[in-house]
């Protein structure tokens, strides 16, 4: 700090970083992808261990011996689902009951702001049956919970055969030392949520449910379970959750130490691991697996029923049975067993799971990047937004600070400047809010007049209300009596480069892969976007890299990571569905990623292209 | 074992002085079946179950005051009695009676409630000094005498009391452990004598009691009144505190099994072996001591010691696949003997609901019947006899089986009952709701609700709201005292009428306190317990309950006093609560703490001074020959260079 105390090497300091400001800009740009790209070579990882001694050394013995019947009592609630055409209640609690469970139902009906084209649904009425084991000689403080959805058509009745199988058999153990929650939820994440919030007694997303009857205490833990098949060749597991949470790590590592431990093929991202790290395309590989984890992430989605628990500070994984064409196959008995040692494993905690990371990307099951290595990546890309806005801040004093009384001067020229400032700023967040607002108010009116169904009359008027926010700059200073100045355009990226640093900060500490992706596409814009560069090519420049057509690229991306290529009309399609599924998800379960880019991200990127049209 | 007979030959010449008075046709009912003594024709009762086709069963007497005299009598009636009637010795006496109840539940499960009571004719209030301990244990006397202790309660508790699925307990205690004491209004320091009440009782038990201090000691205004005799009920010498993270186990009970007359060498206590104790899903052993009258008139106090321990077994975890209970099949033993000091040793079987032995059979069968009103229900009861011979049979061993014929796991709906949880998320606030439920179909009933929560949760009482179907229900007196962080805890006291067939809702939110850092536990991500609340009512009976304490009745039927035939006193415990405070990270403290640190400090220091102080530019040093050019300009009055 000696360096800034003393004004002449302040002053050199300065100097030479404004003088070699937009080299170090592009070294820093570079130098954060290059960053990130490195953070999935193997060496540069540390390899996942298990850092809760109560679920490490203690061994369990896995004894689950009743598959067979397992997929008998799954066969049992197929033929009962059919029947009745939805969820079997009857039948549930009546096999619960008898496998000594008490058991609970709860009802709920929520009603979608606009229909959800995907799934079918717009008025959803459902019930959820759970039955609770009561640990023995344990006063109901503590519970974990496994679940498995009721899913239309033929999926995941082998899900719900084996969890009655697994609290037929946990019930006859003595071992227990917290209540094991079975439930068995319909229309997937929306009863979900319906249970979880009748469980805590919170209401957030403004759904009707009926209040429980049975509690087991606070739960430390939840594993929801999605299974298709008889056989599986692999299990993969899912840990992303709401608005890019994700559970304690050592979740993950416990379920990849089962997996070793019984010999069952287990994958992250529904990717195997390569042991060839030093070869390109094991390389390649990581990258993609790394890749698909920070795009889920980003999405700030829940991609699995546990999704929700997150936010109840509960760590939760969904586990997902995969049958492929592999030769080497795996019977439901061991994957019995494998729930039934992870379940062991839970109880024995004392404390809930918090010695592990809670922030980390995975590149392989094996191996993870914890936020102090990739926070950096992140770091050299905010920086440029530092270093622009002092290379600006010094420009904008320097002449003043020549007279004698700079002081007064500066405010004299600034004064007009607050004005020339707020405007912009007052109106691009009036863009925001209606972009956040109209599309789902203004669905009946659209439907009224346009040849268009609900769900496409809340796409189009998003981005309608989008591209209509791109004609606003030339608006904006015809409401200012005076031209716009050489200073004010200064002033106004300032603010707007102080404004996305703190913007993509708060974002990537909360989101990491959400804030990495917009500061990727942000940064450069608002690094080099002044009135004075080409209007069209820098236009264009911009558009690509809004908000909006980040989403589109991410799609395609997303869909090439999972090896199932689009064309662009069917890339269209997904795009479209999902922005509809994105403030679905919000109104639904709470997600914040559509506010946050409605009325934070979306009007501070109208800043910049405002300061590209600047008169 | 001679002395023993001495001491019992002087008591037998006094209790039969005394059954010289009892009523002619008890003596020959005595006479006549000297194989089930204690047994007389109940007219009462036989007229109520004349339907029954067991016509050779007997009903035990249930009404009659002086059975203990008689039961005692006709056992020993092969002693020689001295023929002179002397004038009674003042000796005090001291009486000892074992008894066990089992009641199948619905679910499959069983439930066994042991019960050991001592009475003893003794005061130690009084201030003379007691010294001579025949069955009643001598370190709970010396306790009791030393601390002025007129009531003393504890419990100790391992699971949680499922009333949907097995009605209600005889009697009933929170998880963990959980101790309450009236002091005699001799005691000055109430507080200082708690505190090392406290800390014996930790040792005689082997239990943490020694962690009950201010900050989880409460005194109840209204909740916790004296279940023996007593005249005045200043809450002020009353002494309430709950451990609900106590764990009882094998340790626990060696001292509790102690403090038997028998120890665990004969009568019921041989059952209790803790390999199969803590195999079960609910595991609770308590003592209560309290002053009694001796008789119904109340001239004079006895003190009783209760010891109960109640054990459910689990038909899941033990069954194998058969559904059939016996004592060896729960305790690993069976009965040869009852306990020689005993007075009165049975064993009672619940066959309310099974009167054509259509739920389970029972095995070897007894013809003894007996009825008592438990819980504000008149429930018939198998007894076994362990005094008579005859219960053992030709085997010499007593082994009661119990063959389930079919079971239902359908909830129950008992008259009352109650859950509590915390709603909310995150680490700021929360939400305790507390939901009470009277299922009764036309009455109302009063209950009591008591609260302690401690000092970190801090309540906001403004919030406190009670609602019954959807209105508000005021509460027609509440209590309450405010925490004082790190000295006293919260303590609510409300009471709310509950409306017939009803849900009544309190709630009252929360602020999660900051702890200092030494305050956490080892185990600060486990969270932080509060104790169950305790819900104290007047439950409406449907049969004529019995006001008079002293009268003969099963023990596990005559602990809580009854002040009117029509409603029945019941104490509902909740489920404690596990909450999760604000945590620190502890596991690198110390790179934390010095990292914080010098950032703070480096970064604040730097940005202060570099935003306080101006800086200019300073002037070179001026060379020496310029310094010389100067003063010689100076001199010659020209400016300087």
């Amino acid at each position: 700090m000696g360096l800034l105390s003393d004004p002449n090497r302040r002053r050199a300091l300065i100097n030479l970083l404004t003088r070699l400001n937009a080299p170090i800009c592009v070294l820093c740009y570079f130098a954060g992808v290059c960053w990130f790209m490195g953070l999935a070579f193997e060496p540069f990882t540390l390899r996942t261990y298990m850092s809760e001694n109560a679920m490490g050394s203690t061994m369990v013995e896995e004894r689950f011996p009743s598959g067979e019947r397992a997929l008998a009592t799954g066969r049992e609630f197929a033929a009962h689902k059919k029947k009745v055409g939805g969820m079997p209640v009857d039948w549930l609690v009546k096999t619960m009951q008898a496998r000594g469970l008490e058991v609970f139902t709860q009802s709920f009906s929520r009603t979608l702001p606009f229909p959800d084209e995907d799934k079918e649904r717009y008025i959803v009425k459902g019930t959820n049956v759970y039955g609770i084991l009561r640990a023995p000689r344990a006063a109901r403080t503590e519970a974990l919970v496994l679940s498995a959805p009721c899913s239309p058509g033929d999926n995941n009745n082998q899900a719900v055969g084996l969890l009655l199988g697994l609290a037929h058999y946990f019930r006859g153990q003595i071992f227990w030392a917290k209540d094991i929650i079975f439930l068995v939820n319909e229309h997937d994440l929306i009863g979900m949520q319906a249970w979880l919030e009748s469980y805590h007694h919170t209401n957030t997303t403004g759904m009707d449910w009926s209040p429980l009857q049975g509690r087991g205490g606070s739960i430390q833990a939840a594993l929801s379970l999605e299974l298709s098949s008889d056989v599986i060749t692999s299990l993969d597991i899912v840990l992303e959750g709401l608005n890019g949470q994700l559970p304690n790590l050592d979740l993950a590592n416990l379920f990849y130490a089962f997996c070793q431990k019984i010999g069952v093929l287990c994958t992250i991202q529904g990717r195997l691991q390569r042991n060839d790290w030093d070869s390109v395309s094991g390389y390649s590989h990581a990258v993609q697996t790394m890749m698909l984890m920070v795009m889920k992430q980003a999405s700030g989605r829940p991609w699995g029923d546990h999704g929700l628990f997150l936010r109840y500070h509960i760590e939760a994984a969904s586990i997902k049975g995969i049958n492929s064409f592999r030769q080497y196959k795996t019977d439901i008995t061991t994957v019995g067993r494998l729930l039934e040692g992870m379940f062991r494993k839970l109880n024995n905690l004392l404390e809930r799971l918090h010695q592990s990371y809670f922030f980390y990307l995975m590149p392989s099951l094996s191996h993870f990047v914890s936020i102090g290595y990739y926070m950096p990546a992140f770091g050299l890309l905010a920086v440029i937004l530092l270093l622009r806005a002092l290379d600006l801040w010094v420009q904008f004093v320097s002449p003043p600070a020549v007279t004698a009384d700079g002081v007064g001067d500066v405010e004299q020229q600034s004064s007009p400047g607050a004005l020339s400032v707020l405007t912009p700023l007052v109106i691009s967040h009036l863009t925001g809010a209606a972009l956040y607002i109209l599309p789902t108010r203004f669905q009946e009116i659209a439907v009224e007049h346009f040849p268009v169904s609900e769900t496409e009359a809340v796409v189009l008027t998003a981005i309608a209300v989008y591209t209509a926010g791109l004609a606003l700059p030339h608006n904006t200073h015809r409401l200012l009596s005076g031209e716009g100045t050489e200073q004010g355009w200064r002033v106004l990226k300032l603010v707007a480069v102080l404004y996305l640093a703190i913007l993509l900060g708060c974002t990537a500490l909360i989101n990491f892969s959400l804030g990495f992706i917009l500061a990727l596409t942000l940064v450069p814009v608002a690094a080099f976007v002044t009135p004075h560069v080409p209007k069209t090519l820098s236009a264009v420049v911009l558009v690509i890299l809004s908000p909006a057509c980040t989403l589109l690229l991410s799609v395609f991306f997303f869909q090439e990571l999972q090896e199932m290529p689009v064309s662009f009309q069917d890339g269209w399609l997904m795009y479209l569905s999902v922005i509809s599924q994105g403030i679905l998800d919000h109104h639904l379960y709470g997600s914040l990623v559509y506010p946050l880019i409605a009325l934070m991200v979306y009007p501070c990127w109208l800043l910049f292209w405002n300061i590209l049209f600047w008169k | 074992m001679a002395a023993h007979r001495c001491s019992r030959c002087s008591w037998l010449l006094l209790v039969f002085i005394f059954s010289f008075y009892v009523s002619a046709k008890s003596e020959e009912a005595t006479q006549a079946n000297d194989e089930h003594a204690s047994v007389v024709d109940n007219p009462q009762t036989a007229a109520e179950t004349g339907k029954q086709p067991s016509e050779e069963r007997l009903w035990e007497a249930t009404q009659v005051n002086e059975a203990v005299p008689i039961d005692a009598a006709a056992h020993k009636q092969d002693f020689p009695v001295p023929g002179s009637v002397l004038t009674p010795t003042p000796q005090l006496k001291d009486d000892f009676k074992e008894e066990l109840v089992i009641r199948p539940l619905q679910s499959g499960d069983i439930y066994a409630s042991f019960q050991f009571r001592t009475v003893w004719e003794t005061d130690f209030t009084t201030g003379s000094k007691v010294s001579h301990y025949r069955l009643f244990p001598k370190s709970l006397g010396q306790v009791i005498s030393k601390f002025s202790v007129r009531e003393l309660h504890i419990s100790f508790t391992q699971g949680y009391w499922r009333t949907m699925q097995w009605g209600q307990p005889y009697l009933p205690s929170p998880p963990g452990a959980e101790l309450w004491v009236w002091f005699q209004d001799t005691v000055t320091d109430v507080d200082a004598t708690w505190k090392e009440l406290t800390n014996v009782l930790s040792g005689i038990f082997c239990a943490s009691l020694n962690f009950i201090d201010s900050t989880n000691t409460v005194q109840p205004s209204a909740s916790f009144k004296p279940l023996g005799i007593a005249n005045g009920t200043d809450h002020r010498f009353l002494r309430y505190a709950t451990l609900p993270r106590e764990i009882v186990c094998t340790e626990n009970l060696t001292p509790w099994k102690k403090l038997l007359p028998c120890g665990s060498k004969a009568g019921l206590a041989v059952l209790l072996k803790s390999e199969k104790l803590f195999h079960s899903s609910f595991h609770s052993q308590a003592v209560h001591i309290r002053p009694v009258c001796q008789d119904w008139q109340c001239k004079s106090t006895s003190l009783e010691l209760r010891q109960t321990l109640n054990v459910v077994f689990d038909l899941h975890t033990s069954g194998q696949g058969k559904q059939e209970w016996s004592l060896f099949k729960m305790f690993s033993r069976t009965l040869t003997e009852a306990c020689p000091l005993a007075s009165s040793s049975k064993i009672y079987i619940d066959v309310t609901d099974n009167p054509q032995e259509e739920q389970f059979e029972l095995s070897p069968a007894t013809p003894l019947l007996s009825q008592a009103v438990v819980l504000g229900d008149r429930r018939t009861f198998s007894v076994y006899d362990l005094t008579q011979q005859v219960t053992f049979g030709t085997v010499r061993s007593l082994n009661v089986l119990i063959r389930w014929k079919s079971t239902q796991g359908d909830m129950l709906r008992p008259l009352l009952h109650a859950e509590r949880y915390v709603a909310g998320y995150g680490l700021q606030t929360g939400e305790i709701h507390t939901l009470m439920y009277n299922n009764h179909p036309f009455r109302s009933f009063p209950v009591l609700l008591l609260d302690s929560v401690p000092w970190y949760l801090r309540l906001y009482v403004h919030t406190l709201t009670v609602t019954s179907k959807g209105k508000d229900n005021k509460p027609s007196y509440i209590h309450y005292q405010p925490s004082k962080d790190r000295i006293r805890p919260h303590l609510l006291e409300m009471l709310v009428q509950l409306p017939p067939h009803s849900v009544t809702e309190v709630t009252v939110q929360f602020e999660r306190a900051l702890l200092k850092w030494t305050e956490y536990t080892p185990d600060p991500n486990h969270g932080f317990y509060v104790g169950s609340s305790v819900i104290n009512a007047l439950v409406p009976s449907t049969v004529a309950m019995h006001t008079n304490i002293t009268q003969e009745q099963p023990l596990f039927s005559n602990f809580f006093p009854c002040k009117e035939e029509s409603s029945y006193f019941m104490r509902v415990y909740t489920e404690p609560l596990l909450v999760n405070l604000p945590t620190p990270d502890f596991s690198m403290p110390y790179n934390v703490i010095c990292l914080t640190c010098t950032v703070v400090a480096v970064g604040y220091g730097s940005l202060y001074n570099l935003l306080t102080r101006s800086f200019q530019i300073e002037e070179p040093n001026p060379g020496l020959a310029k310094r010389i050019a100067n003063v010689i300009r100076k001199m010659r009055g020209v400016p300087p260079l």
